[in-house]
């Protein structure tokens, strides 16, 4: 019981000092914003990476996920003889739900996984401590910028995911199962709204945005530098930003269509 | 000897460190002199912490007691711009010259420059040109840093610490597992850069024969203390047999060779457990 109790504390203990520690590396991040701005060149190459890599798979993953509810919103929607109304129900759950969620669990594994390998590997091959020492703040040189682009990245991506998604569902919807074409775009125009769906939708992928470059990164950082560690590391990016990707997903949606 | 006499000859000075990792110690109460424009070089087995004391005067770690001063400045009480403006000073050569992989040799000898000064590309080119020249790389710059041999990277790194033209450079075990060739070629290196620069050497190393040929001081260090000092003539003649041992390679002495353990009779009688 006592050695239960022991373990117990020690564990919150040091989940705690994680935490702690993430938070200030979070600050000490966004503190190098304005040196980054000012060398826009180091953004724009990590951008290139974290995000123009992510573009294949994402806009394949998004095609396929758009064709999916194409059919599935079909085979349910004519059971009442709704099927004009497709289009709605493929934008509504790519714009609010899936474009968001499933493009940030793609990201987390495309870029996430990358970035904190990236880190771990420059942590274990002394690249961050030799900067260091040549007096050039690593945070501010990598971290920074690789969380910028993440965090620019994230909607832009989840915005082509949705949009793509929404051809996928056209192309299957009107082109395979015959629903007419003008009732498939008007519909969704006339019910979706701007301000309660695409900006809820935004803000969403901004948060898991935010989310998943941290914890990408602080994993990279905090990682024990040695090949097992970096290996530990990219897993435990992927695991925990799955969870925060979910869990954040449940407590957004209730906070913004829960008045509904 | 005395201390107050010294440090005013010296560039760094160590006073009564301690550190410690985990419950072990490191350090115990240590004071070590680094005098300008010499090599000084640390010595003892592996563990003892060598890269650690490094990496306590070039300001990453902070110690438990005691206090280190580079150039008159106290490095554990400095403001972090005052830190980094230290560091500019100061190079130093890591064990795998943690070159930046994403960038080629070029680009690595140049990124010091870059982020330092605001020189234009045509000058920091002829400065790039020039350290390479020195480290004898100058026909390697496009090359990618997973394209060089373990020597080739320690001398690109070696280029890059002198891009600054810094006053000390830090040699973290700057000869293992290299060849005899470019072993050769880097004590060399260390030598006359050290003698041309006119600039002050720490090395952290356990290869006594090569390091012995160019340190003007070497300190022996062992289980967290100082076990020997003095010129490399005087650490060969030393009567203390931490010093011999180490020097002599001698597999048991005071650094022994098993590890503690209970008493190996017992330890193969005692039955029932596993382990």
């Amino acid at each position: 019981m006592i050695q239960l109790l022991q373990n117990l504390g020690a564990t919150t203990r040091t989940s705690f000092t994680k935490l702690g520690r993430g938070t200030y590396f979070l600050l000490q991040t966004i503190s190098g914003t304005f040196s980054v701005l000012l060398r826009p060149r180091l953004l724009l190459n990590q951008m290139y990476s974290v995000g123009v890599l992510s573009f294949l798979i994402i806009t394949i993953s998004g095609l396929f996920v758009g064709m999916v509810l194409g059919l599935q919103g079909y085979y349910t929607l004519s059971d009442f003889g709704a099927e004009e109304t497709l289009g709605v129900m493929v934008a509504a759950s790519l714009v609010r739900e899936l474009g968001p969620v499933v493009s940030a669990l793609l990201f987390a594994g495309r870029a996430g996984s990358a970035l904190t390998a990236e880190i771990g590997l420059m942590k274990a091959t002394e690249q961050l401590s030799g900067m260091e020492m040549m007096a050039v703040d690593p945070v501010k040189r990598i971290i920074t910028p690789r969380f910028l682009a993440g965090l620019i990245s994230m909607p832009i991506l989840a915005a082509l995911f949705s949009a793509v998604g929404i051809i996928g569902g056209q192309i299957i919807g009107s082109g395979l199962l015959g629903v007419d074409e003008g009732a498939y775009w008007s519909q969704m125009q006339a019910n979706i709204d701007f301000r309660d769906d695409i900006i809820n939708g935004v803000i969403k992928s901004v948060v898991f945005g935010f989310v998943t470059s941290w914890i990408a990164l602080f994993e990279g950082y905090d990682a024990i530098p040695t090949s097992e560690g970096v290996s530990r590391a990219t897993t435990r990016t992927v695991v925990n930003s799955a969870f925060s990707i979910l869990g954040l997903d449940f407590i957004l949606t209730a906070l913004m269509f829960g008045d509904d | 000897m005395d201390n107050s006499v010294s440090s005013q000859h010296s560039l760094v000075s160590v006073r009564n460190l301690s550190f410690s990792r985990g419950n072990k110690k490191i350090f115990d109460d240590i004071s070590l002199d680094f005098q300008r424009g010499k090599i000084t070089a640390i010595m003892g087995p592996s563990g003892t912490g060598k890269t650690t004391l490094l990496k306590l005067i070039g300001g990453q770690l902070y110690p438990e007691q005691g206090t280190i001063t580079v150039d008159g400045q106290n490095v554990h009480q400095l403001r972090r711009a005052d830190l980094y403006n230290l560091r500019k000073r100061m190079g130093m050569l890591f064990q795998s010259g943690a070159l930046l992989t994403d960038m080629s040799v070029y680009d690595n000898v140049a990124f010091p420059l870059r982020e330092h000064t605001h020189l234009t590309e045509s000058m920091i080119r002829t400065l790039v040109l020039m350290k390479l020249q020195a480290v004898g790389l100058r026909g390697a710059r496009n090359l990618m840093p997973n394209e060089l041999s373990g020597g080739m990277a320690r001398r690109i790194a070696l280029a890059r610490a002198i891009a600054l033209d810094p006053m000390m450079i830090l040699y973290d075990e700057p000869f293992t597992g290299q060849d005899p060739i470019s072993m050769g070629v880097l004590v060399h290196l260390i030598k006359a850069l050290n003698n041309i620069l006119g600039l002050t050497s720490i090395i952290v190393s356990h290869d006594v024969h090569d390091t012995s040929a160019i340190a003007d001081y070497i300190y022996v260090l062992s289980g967290g203390k100082i076990v020997g000092q003095g010129t490399p003539k005087e650490i060969q003649q030393s009567e203390s047999e931490w010093v011999q041992q180490f020097m002599t390679g001698a597999a048991d002495g005071p650094v022994h060779f098993h590890y503690p353990a209970k008493d190996y009779v017992d330890d193969l009688l005692s039955s029932g457990k596993r382990y």
